[in-house]
C-alpha cells in the first residue's frame, strides 16, 4: 500500500475552508478532540488520481500563525512539530477571493516555515459581481506556490485542486519574502545560535507561549534565553514584522489583481443598512429569536412524541420478549427508557444548531454581535456573548464550548459562569409535568396560565443570567484587557451540504457525549431502586400480603404496594429518608428529594425517576401526573403537590445547576475546578433559597 | 487634538497615520490596521459604539475605546 499524504487545511475563518473540506472528503470524515483538550479536531480521506489517497485535516481557523486562542494554538502546535504524526506532506491555505490581501498574510507565515504550500482561491463565482480578475501566472511565480482557483458553491477547480495534491513533491518550499530583514542583527545572532533550526520557527518559539510537548527541552530553554528583548520589544518588532508582510503582499496584488469597482454590487451595504439599523436591526433580531423559539418548541413536538410512544413500545416489547429477569428488567426499565431520555432531545437539538449553523454561515451572527456588544457591555459581558446565551437555551455544553472566541479572559469567563441559569432543553420536561399539575388552567387576556408560566420562567432564567453577569462584573478583581474585534464577512447563502453537516455532527457528538452519562445513571439508578438491604425489602410481598389481607385488593393494587413498598426500603428509598429533613422546608417529600438528587447528573432525569418511584408501569404522561396529583403530603395531609410546592420546585429548577456534564466542561474550559466549584455552591444556594421562600410564603 | 476613527461619522474616510501597539492588539495590526490604509466608517451601533469600518478592505467592527487609539488623517471629499 502507497503511504498516505498528510494534507493540512489552514485559513482565515470565514473563507470556505470548512467547504473545502466537505468538498474534498464529502462523508469520509470524522470529528473528534484534540487529546486534553475540547478542541475540535476534524479529518478525512480524500481519494486522488492513481490510487493515491490523502489524510486530510481541517485546522481550526485562524488569522495569523500568532496564536491568541487555544484554536490557534493547535494550528502553530502542529506546524511546529515535525514529529507529530498528522505534521503536513503538504499544506493548503485557502483563502477569500475577496479578501485576498488579508488572505495572503497567513500564507507568506507558512511558507516561512517552508512547508510545502498550495494556494486556494475559493469563491471565485463571486469574482463576476465584485469585478476582479487575477494574473494566476504572476501570483504564482511571486508567491512561490501552484494556486487552485475553485469554487465550493459551482463544484469548480476541486479536480485541480486534487491533481495538485497528488504532486505536491514538485511544490517549491522557498519562502516568499524575507521577513528576517526588519532587526539584522538580532535575527543574524539568533541564526548563529542555532544554526540548525529554521529561523522562523525560532522566531515563533520566541514570540508565543506555545507548549511545544515535542520539541527538545533543553532546546526551548536555550531559545528563550533569546528573549534579550523586552516584551515591548517583541510586539513592535511583530508589528514591522506585520507591515512587511503586508508590503510584500501590497505589491504583489498590485501587479496580480484587477478590481473593477464599478461591476461590484453592493448587496452587503443595501442589507447592512436595514440588518444593522439602529432600530430595525433590533426588531428583525427579534423576529428572528422568536421564530427559532417558535421552531424548538412547535415544530419539534411532532417528532419528539413519536420518539416517545416509540420508546415507551420497544420497552413494551422487550419485556415480552425476553424471558423474565433481572436482565430483561434491567433493559427494558433501565437502558431503553435511559435512551430514549437522550433520543428525545434530537429534535430540538438538531433543529437549534441548524438555525445557528444557518445564520453563522450566513454572516448574520456577526451583525447581532455588533448590534449586542454596547449592550451586553454593561453587565460585563460581551456582544459575543449572545451566541452562547441563545445556544443555551438548548444546551450548556455547546453554548459553553461556543465562548472561546470571546477575546476578553473576564468577559468570557462570566459568559461561561451564567449561561447556565438559562432555560436549557432538559428543563422542559420538568417544567411542563409541574406546570401541568399546578397551574390552574384558565386564561388572561387569550393567553394561558400555563403558557404564561412558561414564558416567565424563559424570563426568569435569562434574567437572572443577565443580573448575575452584572454582580459577577462587579465582583470579580480580574484585570480585563477589554478588546473586541469581530470579522464581519460578507452575506451568502448557506450552503445546504455544510448546514447538513454540522447539524448531523454536532447532533451526533450531543447525543454520544450526553447520552453516555444520562445511560450510566439510569442504569446506575435503577440498580439502587431495584435492590435494597434487610428484611424490608426483601419480604417486601409478604407484609404487603399481611397488611392488605383484610382489604381484598385486586391483584393490580397488590403489586403496586408491593413496588412502593420495596422502593422504600430500597437503597434509593434509604437516601431519600436520609436527606428528607434537608428538603422538607421546601415542601417536597423524600421521593422528590430522590428525583432531585438523581437528577444532579442530568435534569431530564427527574420525570423519570418520578416515573420510577411512584410504580407506575408504562410512560404514559397522563398516568404520571395522576399519580402525582394523588400523592399526600404526609405532615398537612393534603395534596403533595400544591400551588406552593410546584413554585418552590420550578424555581429549584430554574436556577440549581443540576448537570454534571455542564459543570464538567466548565472545568476543561476554564482549567481549574474553582469555577465549576463555585458556580455548583453557589446556583445550589440560590435555588434553596428561592424554593425555601416561595414555599413559605405561599403555603 | 489628534483625530483617531472613533472621530469619523458614517460614510467619513480617513488614512490610518500612526497606531499605537500598546493599546492594539497585534490580531488587529494583522487584519489590515496598519499606518498608510485607508479607513470608512460604515455603520455605528447606539452609542457609536461598536463601530463598524471598512480597513483595507476587511471589514471589522471594534469598541470606540480601541478605535480611539488609532491615529487617522481625514480623506474630505470635494
Amino acid at each position: 500500500m502507497s503511504k498516505q499524504i498528510n494534507v493540512a487545511l489552514i485559513g482565515n475563518p470565514n473563507t470556505g475552508k470548512t467547504s473545502v473540506f466537505n468538498a474534498l472528503t464529502g462523508l469520509h470524515q470524522k470529528v473528534g478532540n484534540y487529546p486534553g483538550i475540547t478542541v475540535e479536531k476534524k479529518e478525512g480521506i480524500c481519494k486522488l488520481p492513481r490510487g493515491v489517497k490523502a489524510h486530510i485535516i481541517d485546522l481550526p481557523g485562524t488569522y495569523s500563525l500568532n496564536a491568541s486562542s487555544l484554536d490557534e494554538n493547535v494550528v502553530i502546535e502542529l506546524l511546529l512539530n515535525k514529529t507529530d504524526k498528522d505534521y503536513p506532506d503538504v499544506a493548503i491555505v485557502v483563502s477569500d477571493v475577496e479578501n485576498l490581501k488579508r488572505n495572503l498574510l497567513l500564507f507568506t507565515q507558512i511558507k516561512d516555515l517552508e512547508i510545502p504550500c498550495i494556494l486556494v482561491i475559493n469563491m471565485s463565482d463571486r469574482m463576476r459581481y465584485k469585478g476582479i480578475s487575477l494574473d494566476i501566472d504572476y501570483l504564482e511565480k511571486q508567491l512561490e506556490t501552484k494556486i487552485a482557483l475553485i469554487s465550493t458553491r459551482k463544484n469548480e477547480g476541486i479536480d485541480t485542486l486534487k491533481q495538485l495534491i497528488t504532486n505536491y513533491k514538485e511544490l517549491s518550499i522557498t519562502p516568499c519574502l524575507h521577513a528576517s530583514e526588519i532587526d539584522k542583527d538580532y535575527f543574524d545572532r539568533l541564526r548563529q545560535a542555532f544554526p540548525n533550526q529554521l529561523l522562523y520557527k525560532l522566531w515563533l518559539v520566541i514570540t508565543q507561549d506555545v507548549n511545544f510537548g515535542k520539541t527538545n527541552r533543553q532546546e526551548i530553554e536555550a531559545i528563550a534565553s533569546f528573549k534579550t528583548k523586552s516584551k515591548e520589544d517583541l510586539k513592535r518588532l511583530q508589528q514591522k514584522e506585520t507591515i512587511k508582510r503586508y508590503q510584500f503582499i501590497n505589491n504583489t496584488l498590485k501587479k496580480g489583481q484587477t478590481i473593477d469597482a464599478s461591476q461590484a454590487k453592493g448587496l452587503r451595504a443595501n442589507l447592512d443598512r436595514v440588518l444593522t439599523h439602529k432600530v430595525w436591526g433590533y426588531v428583525i433580531f427579534a423576529f428572528i429569536l422568536l421564530t427559532i423559539f417558535q421552531a424548538i418548541y412547535d415544530w419539534s413536538s411532532v417528532p419528539m412524541d413519536f420518539i416517545d410512544s416509540t420508546f415507551a413500545s420497544l420497552s413494551e416489547w422487550t419485556k415480552n420478549a425476553l424471558p423474565a429477569g433481572a436482565f430483561t428488567n434491567l433493559i427494558a426499565e433501565g437502558i431503553i427508557p435511559g435512551l430514549g431520555g437522550i433520543v428525545i432531545f434530537i429534535p430540538q437539538i438538531a433543529f437549534l444548531f441548524l438555525f445557528i449553523a444557518v445564520l453563522e454561515e450566513s454572516g448574520y451572527m456577526s451583525r447581532v454581535v455588533f448590534l449586542m456588544d454596547r449592550i451586553m457591555r454593561r453587565f460585563g459581558l460581551s456582544g459575543k456573548s449572545v451566541v452562547p446565551l441563545i445556544s443555551g437555551t438548548a444546551c450548556a455544553i455547546p453554548a459553553i464550548m461556543a465562548t472561546r472566541n470571546i477575546e476578553s479572559w473576564k468577559e468570557r469567563l462570566i459568559t461561561i459562569l451564567v449561561t447556565p441559569f438559562t432555560t436549557c432543553a432538559a428543563r422542559l420536561p420538568v417544567y411542563l409535568i409541574i406546570i401541568a399539575l399546578v397551574i390552574p388552567e384558565g386564561r388572561i387576556l387569550g393567553l394561558s396560565y400555563q403558557a404564561l408560566t412558561l414564558m416567565l420562567l424563559y424570563l426568569i432564567g435569562f434574567g437572572t443570567a443577565i443580573f448575575s453577569a452584572y454582580l459577577l462584573n462587579k465582583v470579580l478583581k480580574i484585570k480585563n484587557k477589554s478588546f473586541f474585534v469581530v470579522e464581519m464577512p460578507n452575506y451568502k447563502l448557506p450552503l445546504i451540504k455544510n448546514v447538513a453537516l454540522t447539524v448531523l455532527e454536532k447532533t451526533k457528538s450531543f447525543v454520544f457525549g450526553a447520552g453516555k452519562i444520562i445511560l450510566a445513571i439510569s442504569i446506575v439508578l435503577w440498580f439502587l431502586a431495584s435492590y435494597g438491604p434487610g428484611e424490608n425489602f426483601n419480604n417486601a410481598e409478604e407484609i404487603v400480603k399481611t397488611e392488605y389481607a383484610s382489604q381484598n385488593l385486586s391483584e393490580d393494587e397488590i403489586n403496586q404496594k408491593v413496588a412502593s413498598q420495596k422502593l422504600e426500603h430500597s437503597y434509593i428509598g434509604i437516601t431519600g429518608r436520609a436527606i428528607e429533613p434537608v428538603i422538607r422546608p421546601l415542601g417536597y417529600d423524600w421521593k422528590i428529594g430522590i428525583a432531585i438528587v438523581s437528577s444532579f447528573a442530568a435534569r431530564e432525569v427527574f420525570v423519570g425517576t418520578l416515573a420510577t418511584i411512584y410504580s407506575v408501569g408504562n410512560d404514559e404522561e397522563e398516568t404520571i401526573k395522576n399519580k402525582m396529583a394523588k400523592e399526600i403530603n404526609p405532615i398537612t395531609g393534603g395534596p403533595l403537590f400544591t400551588l406552593a410546592s410546584g413554585i418552590s420546585l420550578l424555581l429549584f429548577y430554574a436556577f440549581a445547576m443540576q448537570c454534571m456534564s455542564t459543570l464538567a466542561i466548565v472545568k476543561r474550559e476554564t482549567n481549574s475546578w474553582k469555577w465549576p466549584t463555585l458556580q455548583l455552591i453557589i446556583m445550589t444556594a440560590i435555588a434553596y433559597i428561592a424554593a425555601l421562600i416561595a414555599y413559605q410564603f405561599l403555603k | 487634538m489628534q483625530v483617531t476613527i472613533a472621530h469619523l461619522k458614517r460614510g467619513e474616510q480617513g488614512i490610518i497615520t500612526d497606531v499605537s501597539s500598546a493599546h492594539i492588539p497585534l490580531k488587529l495590526l494583522e487584519m489590515g490596521c496598519l499606518p498608510g490604509n485607508t479607513v470608512e466608517l460604515l455603520q455605528v451601533a447606539p452609542f457609536q459604539d461598536p463601530m463598524y469600518l471598512n480597513i483595507n478592505g476587511t471589514h471589522l467592527a471594534i469598541r470606540k475605546e480601541t478605535a480611539s487609539h488609532i491615529l487617522i488623517e481625514k480623506i474630505i471629499h470635494e
